[in-house]
């Protein structure tokens, strides 16, 4: 009945549109008078050439896997959770107490207790959310957007008044205790004789984003709970006539993706910054739309279209280094990137599918 | 097989165009961008100048994240730039890291101080030169309000906000000064509506002129002023020209002088932390044609004895951030 | 791009055509049409003559809908040509087929709830920018309408607060504003009581001797025969006949659709009623707008017997399903052999239910009864997912348990596909209905309940279907049956209820009572009955 085999839809239309997305980046450095040729080999080199650029392009992976993770644990269940972006930053705030207020002798004891700080905080900001739309209908695309910058606000006064370190000027907590320092990709590598660049910001936390793509694909697979989320994702009518309770799927699976949002903390705020900065979370949990979008919200492709958008930040900033090409075109690059790989998904999906149908009938 | 020899070649061009650029002096701007029309465009501007009157080149490259803070003060380090300046205190924790291991490279920070052998930290008294702009706005109203609009609610802006209040009450005393902050999120840099309302909200309390730093918010607060009929005053470069006659003055940081000067001395900058107050005409209340109008020979004197009175240290005008509080609020 | 330049070749071909002396209504030639690899109408050929009512019928999927929607310019054919009066017209979009004379009916209308009858039937089809020309025009018409086909419908009233049969009329009334000489309608009867079909049928007779050709579409044999002309029947996607009606039989009309010998009635013996299953007293059911769906409704059922809940679709039955099925609140109680059921309306009690012995074959199997994107296998245990068996342990599912289960139902359910990854959705609407069957009779629950059990299922199935309700009757069920297909009601129940307006109006025994007499009821002519 599908008019495309499966490997047609999960690997020839992401591959097309990304290559539209460059084909029209490349337009649009042309058109600032530069060499996109010379562009996209500046792009690749700073991304993947050096373990200090791959370093960068799997720090910001990382994130986006977390926030990819968050949005598609979502979608399953047929939520579209615009509110990865302030359940990232609660979930810094989680691990910003956990490291700032707990003494730990050594990060391998406090790396469990600030995941749990972390998903905790994350979870529960999104249980609000999740509460009004089970409860009382509030549209949950709605609260969240709104709990993001209600999140934001938030993050913004405690940094301000409340966890800010008296007489600084930036509003940020105090540096972590170097016990809870997580080894970076460096660290973990120097002892297998691998020399990794001791300045890249990858670090531990890339190996919990796997972790959580595991245990997502566990729970949406091969659970009676996941098998519960997708029932009721695909069809609300459907799962309560099979005795399944949509306002407890709701608030269930919007604490799970709130956890897992909240877990990018772990990279960005304990593993790089190693303090609660603001604005911390700097859109990455928008990016997880795209990235759950294009990631056909399973983890194998989440993990790839992570790496793909974290070769466009890290490129990017290499553009912007070396090429003297403004940020701002950087910028659009990366939305040409999100608009193709998302928003058209027809456009280059349509086309294809006629093509074979097209070929299956002279087969036929 | 042409297009690969063409990959290959780019590739090739690549490293000897980088292994060509060197000893360049280099800028990175903060996250507000190159052209926030504050002190980011401030040190474009000292770094164009140096550029004009040398012809010599220097590397720029504007924030996207704050992750690249560490990364692009590496990456320029690394190509041999040098010195690197940065405006912003938000790179103090990135710098403090990144400075000890590239002790052949000169660091220059703006707004934020950090203790390095390599590094010059300069900050500024902005308080001194809000003292100035508030001793004018206190002469310039008839009544007894004035009006102040910050960006972010951080303690930095308070500094600018005290030191106003305080230079408007050496006039009048028992006057007050409204003191508003845009929002407590960094979108507050840039909300020029916000900024706007805020402006109306304090005419609506009888406010006469208002004092913006607000960054982007406050082209709002100057627009808002001048269809209002207040008086206002612009913060950080001269920003007299953007609304001419309303425009009391502007605060003015010379961030680009800094910048002018880290270029010009080279590989010669002198490391050690520097405070450029109204001694060093690192901040001032500007006068040009575009105010000279609204600016009273009386004014003119009592901002001339002021400045000359903190510059003696007979008046000392408080700094929030040292202790989180004003005493003329 | 290949089948266009077939296409144009034709049209060369057919503008050099002789032109018939006698043009019909309409003319089909070689109309084919693909979706993918499925070809959903194959080189179909027909002709209409001017002034008949021309029915055809065809099992689900069989491409009925298809060709209206190609003659209504929702589809482009692939190739093929129709003309309209002897002339070859083009019809790319719905507008030229109104203009070509075309006008259709759909089975779900196409009305503005909160508009007035009028404004329904000038919208899009306005003479200017203001309103009132049109409407006065449109009343004017109406009135002479109502006269002529006895089409009477309330012009100012507002289309939410009329009855379906009426809001039908709107529809046929919105047709002949747009001046359609070619009337198709699409199941018109499936939403009606017998009383209100049987009045369509009276307005079709007035339309057809005003000189207006009538397409009707349907599955049900009994109206093609009482009121056509002419019959085609279609066969997965090809016309395979089409006959005089006077000159044929439903038998074999049934046959040509089935291809194959059919049995119309169901064999069973009669019932041997055990110990009441389920006792239900003074259930009520408000709604969300406050209205009351069901107003004190009292049944009882026995084990071994099929009890037929008959009635217009919209009348309760739905309700009634849904609470008992666990996932609709109500007031009043209800009895599961002695012990009372939580009528809280919360879901999760579908799972005690479940455990209980009650098992549920909902009316709507696309929207309820299946997950469609899950493969076969996975819908298996829907709503059974929290039995043990299925378990591997506390937190994982046994998925090679399920598949085996999955295996064992598509062999002894004979369900087409024999592949149990297979998504649901790719089933056709007996093999869908079959899964659901599957996994809800083998359970031998104690209840069964089960809705509109053979909507949108091929003839094939529905004998297949039946016999299984049947049978798991005779192995002591009991069985709450609801369907709006009266037939089916009269066959298959062994007492009969129906239901109007949320009420019980009484209770018969199919060999006691007639279409006549229960179609009075379902229509509420009759005073409701105080206890059964």
């Amino acid at each position: 009945m599908s008019k495309m085999p499966k490997w047609a839809d999960t690997i020839l239309i992401p591959l097309f549109s990304i290559l539209l997305a460059f084909f029209f980046s490349g337009l649009v450095i042309f058109a600032i008078g530069k060499d996109p040729f010379n562009a996209i080999m500046v792009m690749i080199d700073g991304a993947f050439g050096s373990t200090g650029g791959l370093g960068y392009t799997l720090y910001y992976a990382t994130n986006f896997i977390f926030t990819g993770l968050s949005v598609a644990v979502a979608y399953h269940a047929g939520l579209f959770n615009i509110g990865s972006e302030g359940q990232a930053m609660l979930g810094g705030l989680g691990v910003a107490l956990v490291c700032l207020f707990i003494p730990f002798g050594h990060w391998t004891i406090a790396l469990p207790v600030a995941v749990i700080g972390a998903a905790l905080f994350g979870g529960l900001w999104a249980l609000i959310p999740a509460y009004l739309q089970a409860k009382r209908g509030s549209h949950i695309v709605i609260t969240t957007i709104m709990f993001n910058f209600i999140a934001s606000a938030l993050i913004g006064y405690l940094l301000t008044r409340v966890l800010k370190v008296p007489g600084a000027m930036s509003s940020e907590t105090a540096r972590f205790p170097e016990s809870t320092h997580l080894p970076t990709f460096h660290e973990m590598l120097a002892p297998l004789g691998i020399m990794f660049n001791k300045n890249a910001p990858a670090n531990l936390a890339f190996v919990v984003a796997l972790v959580a793509c595991v245990f997502f694909w566990w729970l949406i697979w091969r659970t009676r709970l996941g098998y519960q989320i997708r029932a009721y994702g695909q069809s609300e009518s459907a799962a309560k006539y099979a005795g399944i309770s949509p306002s407890r799927i709701i608030i269930i699976t919007m604490m799970i993706s709130g956890a897992l949002a909240g877990l990018m903390a772990i990279n960005n705020v304990m593993g790089e910054a190693e303090r609660l900065i603001d604005n911390a979370v700097e859109g990455a949990g928008f990016i997880g739309i795209a990235v759950a979008l294009m990631g056909r919200n399973h983890p194998v492709g989440i993990i790839l279209a992570s790496i793909l958008f974290g070769f466009l930040y890290q490129g990017g900033a290499e553009l912007a280094l070396w090429e003297g090409i403004p940020r701002e075109l950087v910028v659009v690059i990366q939305a040409l990137v999100i608009l193709f790989t998302g928003a058209l998904d027809n456009m280059v999906r349509m086309p294809l599918e006629r093509l074979f149908v097209a070929l299956k009938r002279k087969e036929g | 097989m042409t297009l690969m020899q063409k990959f290959l070649g780019t590739a090739g061009a690549l490293v000897l165009s980088a292994g060509a650029a060197l000893a360049e002096p280099a800028v990175i701007y903060d996250l507000g961008g190159k052209f926030d029309k504050s002190f980011n465009e401030s040190s474009y501007m000292g770094a164009q100048r140096w550029a004009d009157e040398t012809g010599e080149e220097f590397a720029e490259v504007e924030l996207q994240s704050d992750a690249q803070r560490e990364q692009f003060l590496r990456s320029f380090a690394d190509k041999g730039m040098n010195p690197i300046v940065m405006a912003g205190f938000s790179f103090a924790t990135a710098l403090d890291i990144v400075a000890p291991d590239f002790p052949d490279t000169k660091f220059v920070i703006i707004d934020g101080v950090v203790d390095q052998p390599n590094v010059k930290s300069v900050i500024f008294s902005e308080q001194e030169g809000s003292y100035l702009v508030g001793v004018m706005a206190a002469m310039a109203a008839t009544g007894d309000t004035v009006s102040f609009v910050g960006g972010m609610d951080i303690p930095s802006i308070h500094k600018f906000a005290c030191g106003y209040a305080e230079g408007f009450k050496s006039v009048k005393p028992d006057g007050k000064v409204i003191v508003n902050m845009t929002g407590t999120t960094p979108t507050a840099w840039n909300d020029p509506v916000k900024g706007g309302e805020l402006t109306k909200a304090q005419k609506a309390d009888g406010s006469e002129v208002v004092f913006a730093a607000a960054g982007g918010t406050g082209i709002g607060v100057l627009q808002t002023a001048a269809d209002e009929g207040m008086l206002a005053i612009g913060v950080d470069s001269n920003q007299n020209y953007m609304q001419p006659g309303t425009m009391l003055t502007s605060m003015v940081k010379r961030v680009d002088n800094v910048v002018y000067d880290a270029f010009t001395a080279g590989t010669d900058v002198e490391p050690g932390l520097i405070v450029l107050g109204l001694g060093e005409d690192g901040v001032s209340a500007a006068m040009d044609d575009y105010n000279a109008d609204l600016v009273t020979p009386e004014m003119m004197a009592a901002v001339e004895d002021a400045k000359a009175k903190i510059i003696a240290g007979e008046i000392v005008v408080h700094d929030y951030t040292t202790d989180v509080s004003c005493p003329a609020y | 791009m290949v089948t266009r330049t077939a296409e144009g070749r034709q049209e060369t071909a057919a503008s050099f055509a002789p032109a018939p002396t006698v043009p019909y209504a309409i003319e089909l030639k070689g109309i084919s049409k693909s979706f993918g690899p499925v070809q959903a109408n194959k080189n179909i050929a027909i002709k209409v003559a001017k002034g008949t009512i021309h029915g055809i019928i065809g099992e689900n999927g069989a491409g009925k809908s298809t060709l209206m929607s190609i003659l209504y310019g929702f589809y482009k054919a692939d190739s093929g040509v129709i003309e309209i009066d002897g002339k070859r017209v083009n019809i790319t979009d719905s507008s030229s087929a109104i203009a070509a004379g075309i006008g259709m009916v759909f089975q779900h209308f196409k009305l503005v709830e909160n508009f007035t009858v009028l404004e329904n039937i000038i919208l899009g089809a306005e003479d200017g920018p203001l309103l009132r020309p049109s409407l006065s025009k449109a009343r004017k018409l109406l009135r002479e309408l109502s006269d002529e086909y006895e089409l009477s419908v309330d012009p100012d009233a507002l289309v939410e607060n009329l009855s379906v049969g009426h809001q039908q009329r709107v529809e046929i009334l919105k047709a002949l504003y747009r001046q359609a000489d070619i009337l198709i309608l699409d199941e018109p009867t499936g939403v009606l009581t017998p009383a209100e079909a049987d009045h369509l049928f009276r307005i079709l007779e007035g339309l057809k001797t005003q000189g207006k050709t009538i397409i009707l579409i349907t599955h049900k044999l009994r109206e093609i025969m009482e009121v056509t002309d002419n019959v085609s029947v279609m066969r997965r996607g090809e016309m395979v006949a089409t006959v005089k009606t006077a000159d044929s039989s439903a038998e074999e009309l049934a046959e040509l659709m089935v291809g194959r010998k059919v049995l119309l009635q169901v064999e069973k013996t009669p019932a041997v009623p055990q110990d009441v299953v389920l006792d239900i007293k003074g259930l009520r059911v408000v709604d969300g707008h406050g209205v009351e769906r069901l107003r004190g409704i009292d049944l009882h059922l026995r084990a071994g017997e099929i009890l037929g809940i008959a009635g217009v679709a919209g009348n309760g039955q739905t309700e009634l399903l849904e609470v008992l099925g666990g996932y609709m609140a109500a007031s009043g109680e209800i009895l599961m052999q002695g012990a009372p059921l939580d009528l809280s309306g919360d879901a999760s009690d579908g799972q005690t239910r479940r455990a209980r012995g009650i098992a549920h074959v909902p009316e709507d199997r696309h929207d309820e009864g299946l997950i469609l994107d899950f493969p076969a296998w996975e819908n298996v245990c829907f709503g059974y997912h929290g039995d043990p068996k299925y378990q591997k342990n506390a937190l994982f599912m046994d998925h090679k348990a399920i598949r085996d289960d999955a295996k064992g139902k598509i062999e002894r359910f004979d369900i087409r596909p024999a592949n149990c990854d297979t998504p649901a959705k790719s089933f056709s609407g007996g093999n869908q209905q079959k899964i659901v069957l599957a996994r809800e009779i083998e359970r031998e629950p104690a209840l069964l309940l089960i809705g509109q059990p053979t909507r949108g299922v091929d003839i094939g199935a529905i004998e297949f279907i039946h016999q299984q309700i049947v049978a798991l009757r005779d192995r002591g069920a009991a069985i709450l049956l609801v369907s709006v297909e009266l037939d089916e009601i009269m066959s298959l129940s062994d007492r009969i209820a129906v239901m109007f307006d949320g009420r019980i109006m009484g209770e018969k025994l199919p060999q006691e009572t007639n279409e006549r007499e229960l179609g009075l009821m379902m229509a509420g002519m009759s005073t409701p009955q105080k206890d059964a």
